[in-house]
C-alpha cells in the first residue's frame, strides 16, 4: 500500500516536471536552444503568488492569473531583449550563455526583492486530502490538484497544436523555419509565442510546485528547472508527448528510489537512468532520429 | 610560406606565455611591495585553478567541438583523488614537494582515466545530447562522493557507503573521506608559484597538442566528422583523447583547488553544474578555441564579482547584465556589424588626415 503511495507521489511530482519540460521543449523544438533561464520563470511565477496571496492577503485565484501574466510578459521580454538579437549567432553557444546570464539576473533581482531567507508558501490549493481504502493512503489535496490540472494543460496544448492555426504555425516553424517563412508564417512572431506559452506554463508549475513544496528562495527553481530538461532531453528534446512521459516517469523514479533506495542518491539514480536511455536510444524515447547528411 | 605560418603560431604562443609570466611578475612584485589586499592575494591559487579549468574546458569545446557541461565533476574527482593521498601520507616522512607532486599526478590519473571511461561511452551521442549527459556524470560525481565514507586503520582501508560507524574500524583508525563533511585536514601545500606552474604546464600541453598532428586530426573531427572518416581519421580515438586530457587537466585544477582549503566538501556551489556552466562561460566569453582568451575570460569573471564588492548586493546583479551585455556585444550580428562599420569609419578617417 505504501509502495501506491510513492507512486501517487512520484507522479505529482512527475506531472510538475512536465509542465517545465512542456516549456523546455517547445523552445527548444522550435528556437534550437537550451533556455536555462526557464527555472528561473518557475521562481518568479512563485514569488508572484507569494506577494499576491500571502503578503497582501488576496485570493489564490488572483494570484495564479498575476503569476501567469507576470511571466508570460517576463517570458516574451526576455526572448526580445537577449535571445532574439543572437538568433542568427555564429554560434549556438552564445544564445546559450545568454540565457544562463538570465538566469543569473532573474534569480539577484529575486534575491534583492525578497531577500535570502526562505519564505514559507501558503499552498493555493483548497482542497482536504483525500484517503483511499479504509485511511490507507492519504493523498493530499496538491497531489490530486497537480496531476489533474497537468492533464488537462496537456490535453488543451495538444489541440491548440493541432487545430489552431498559431499551432500549426509552430510545427512548421520547427520543422524548417526558412520553408516556414516561405509559406508566409511570421517566425519571430511564433517563436515570441512559443515563449509566452512556455512561461505561462512554468508559472502554473510554480505554484503548483510551492504549494506541494512550501519553501520558497531565489534558487528554488534552479534544480527542478534542471530535472525537467533531464525530463525534457529522457522523452526526446522537441516532443510534447515526450515531454509528458519523461517527467512523469523521472518524478516516479525519483520518488521510489528516494522511498526505497537512498535518499541521498536519488538525484545520482535518476541522472543513471537518463544516462543509460540515452545510450540505449540517444535521442531519447520518443525523439525523432534524424541521420546525418553529406 | 610554411615557414612564415609556424613563427607566426609560434609567436602567439610565445604572447600567452608571455602574458601568464608578466601576470605572476607583476603580482609577486606587488606582493613583496606591500600594494595588494589580503582578499585579493587569497584569489591568486583560485584564479590559477579557474584559468586551467577554462583551458582544458576549451579543448573539448573548442578544439573537439563538443559540448561538455561535467567539468565539475572532474574537477571534484581530482580533488578528492588528491586530498585522499595526501591525508593519507599526511603523517608518513614522505617530503612534502614529492607528496603534492604525487598527489598532482594522482588526480590527474584519477580524472583521466574517468574521463577515458565516461568518453567510450558518451562521446556516440552529439550536441545538446551530450551536454546533459556530461552534466548527469558531473552530478553523479558529486552525489557518490557525498555518500562514500573511507576510514584507515592497521588493518588497511574500510569503505561504506552509509555512515562512518558503519565502516568497522579499530580505535586507532580515522575517517579519511567523512561523507558529506568530506575530507578535513588536507595539507595546504598549493601555492602561488605552483599555481602558475600548473597553468604553464596545461599551457604546454594544450598548445602542443592543438599545433600536432593529433591536434589537426581532432580539429578536423570537429569541422567536419564525416570528411574525417572518410580521409581515415580514427574518430573514437581522437575524440577520447581530446575528452581525456581535458579532463585529466580538470583533475590537476582539482587538485589545486584541494590543497588550498583545509576542509574539502562536495557542495553544489563548488562541484555542481553550475560551475561547470561558469566554465562554459569562461570559455564562450573568452572566444570558443582561442586558448589565451580563455585565460583572460576565466581572471576577469572571478576578479569582477571582488572588484563589484563594494556594490554589496547589487554585485551580483550587475555582474548578470555585464555578462549579457558582453554576449550580445561579442556575438550578436548587428552588434558586429556595427562594431566593423566603426572599425572601418575611424580607419577611412585615419588616411584621410595622412593623405592631407
Amino acid at each position: 500500500m505504501s509502495f501506491l503511495t510513492y507512486l501517487i507521489n512520484g507522479i505529482s511530482l512527475g506531472s510538475v516536471y512536465a509542465l517545465i519540460a512542456l516549456g523546455y521543449t517547445m523552445v527548444y523544438g522550435i528556437a534550437k536552444m537550451l533556455n536555462f533561464a526557464h527555472g528561473d520563470v518557475i521562481m518568479v511565477g512563485a514569488f508572484a503568488t507569494y506577494t499576491v496571496c500571502s503578503t497582501m492577503g488576496l485570493s489564490p485565484v488572483l494570484g495564479v492569473l498575476v503569476a501567469v501574466v507576470l511571466c508570460t510578459t517576463l517570458g516574451m521580454v526576455i526572448e526580445k531583449i537577449a535571445y532574439k538579437p543572437l538568433r542568427k549567432a555564429s554560434s549556438p553557444l552564445a544564445v546559450l550563455i545568454t540565457a544562463i546570464g538570465v538566469s543569473y539576473f532573474l534569480q539577484n533581482v529575486a534575491l534583492l526583492v525578497f531577500g535570502s531567507n526562505m519564505k514559507s508558501f501558503t499552498s493555493v490549493v483548497p482542497l482536504n486530502s483525500v484517503k483511499l481504502f479504509g485511511g490507507q493512503i492519504t493523498i493530499s489535496g496538491e497531489t490530486i490538484v497537480t496531476i489533474i490540472s497537468c492533464i488537462i494543460i496537456m490535453a488543451v496544448l495538444m489541440l491548440f497544436i493541432n487545430k489552431t492555426k498559431a499551432g500549426q504555425a509552430m510545427l512548421a516553424v520547427s520543422e524548417d523555419k526558412g520553408a516556414a517563412q516561405l509559406m508566409g508564417i511570421n517566425a519571430n512572431a511564433t517563436i515570441t509565442l512559443t515563449f509566452a506559452i512556455g512561461s505561462a506554463l512554468a508559472a502554473v508549475a510554480g505554484v503548483l510546485l510551492c504549494s506541494a513544496y512550501p519553501s520558497l528562495t531565489p534558487y528554488t527553481g534552479s534544480m527542478p528547472g534542471i530535472k525537467a530538461f533531464v525530463a525534457a532531453v529522457f522523452g526526446g528534446i522537441g516532443s510534447i508527448p515526450g515531454a509528458f512521459i519523461g517527467g512523469i516517469l523521472l518524478g516516479v523514479i525519483e520518488n521510489l528510489s528516494k522511498a526505497y533506495i537512498s535518499s541521498q542518491l536519488s538525484d545520482a539514480i535518476v541522472f543513471a537512468v537518463l544516462i543509460v536511455v540515452l545510450l540505449v536510444k540517444p535521442t531519447g524515447l520518443l525523439g525523432k532520429n534524424i541521420q546525418e547528411k553529406v | 610560406m610554411r615557414q612564415r605560418k609556424l613563427t607566426k603560431t609560434f609567436k602567439s604562443n610565445l604572447i600567452t606565455y608571455g602574458m601568464v609570466i608578466a601576470a605572476y611578475v607583476i603580482i609577486q612584485i606587488l606582493i613583496n611591495t606591500g600594494n595588494i589586499s589580503n582578499l585579493l592575494k587569497g584569489l591568486m591559487v583560485p584564479l590559477c585553478t579557474y584559468a586551467i579549468l577554462a583551458v582544458s574546458l576549451n579543448l573539448t569545446v573548442g578544439i573537439l567541438g563538443e559540448l561538455s557541461l561535467g567539468h565539475a565533476g572532474f574537477m571534484c574527482l581530482g580533488a578528492f583523488a588528491s586530498a585522499f593521498f595526501s591525508s593519507c601520507m599526511k603523517e608518513t616522512s614522505i617530503p612534502p614537494a614529492l607528496r603534492f607532486f604525487l598527489a598532482i599526478l594522482i588526480g590527474a590519473v584519477v580524472a583521466g582515466i574517468f574521463g577515458v571511461l565516461i568518453g567510450i561511452p558518451v562521446l556516440r551521442l552529439r550536441g545538446d545530447y551530450l551536454a546533459i549527459v556530461t552534466l548527469a556524470f558531473g552530478e553523479i560525481i558529486k552525489n557518490l562522493v557525498n555518500a562514500l565514507y573511507v576510514g584507515l586503520d592497521e588493518d588497511g582501508f574500510h569503505f561504506s557507503m552509509k555512515n562512518s560507524m558503519d565502516l568497522n574500524m579499530s580505535d586507532q583508525g580515522r575517517v579519511i573521506i567523512n561523507g558529506a563533511q568530506g575530507i578535513t585536514g588536507t595539507p595546504k601545500d598549493a601555492t602561488f608559484t605552483i599555481g602558475i606552474v600548473l597553468l604553464l604546464i596545461t599551457l604546454f600541453i594544450v598548445l602542443n597538442l592543438i599545433y600536432s598532428r593529433d591536434g589537426r586530426a581532432i580539429m578536423s573531427i570537429r569541422d567536419n566528422t564525416i570528411a574525417a572518416e572518410s580521409v581515415g581519421i580514427n574518430i573514437t580515438k581522437y575524440k577520447i583523447m581530446a575528452f581525456s586530457i581535458s579532463a585529466a587537466l580538470a583533475g590537476v585544477a582539482g587538485v589545486l583547488y584541494a590543497h588550498n582549503l583545509s576542509a574539502l566538501t562536495a557542495t553544489s556551489k563548488n562541484f555542481g553544474y553550475n560551475m561547470s556552466i561558469l566554465f562554459l562561460v569562461f570559455v564562450v566569453l573568452g572566444g570558443i578555441g582561442n586558448i589565451r582568451g580563455s585565460i583572460i575570460a576565466a581572471v576577469v569573471l572571478t576578479l569582477l564579482p571582488e572588484l563589484l564588492r563594494g556594490l554589496n548586493d547589487y554585485r551580483m546583479l550587475i555582474y548578470s547584465i555585464v555578462l549579457i551585455a558582453m554576449m550580445l556585444f561579442n556575438w550578436a550580428p548587428k552588434c558586429i556589424e556595427w562594431r566593423e562599420k566603426l572599425v572601418s569609419k575611424v580607419k577611412s578617417r585615419r588616411k584621410e588626415t595622412k593623405e592631407v
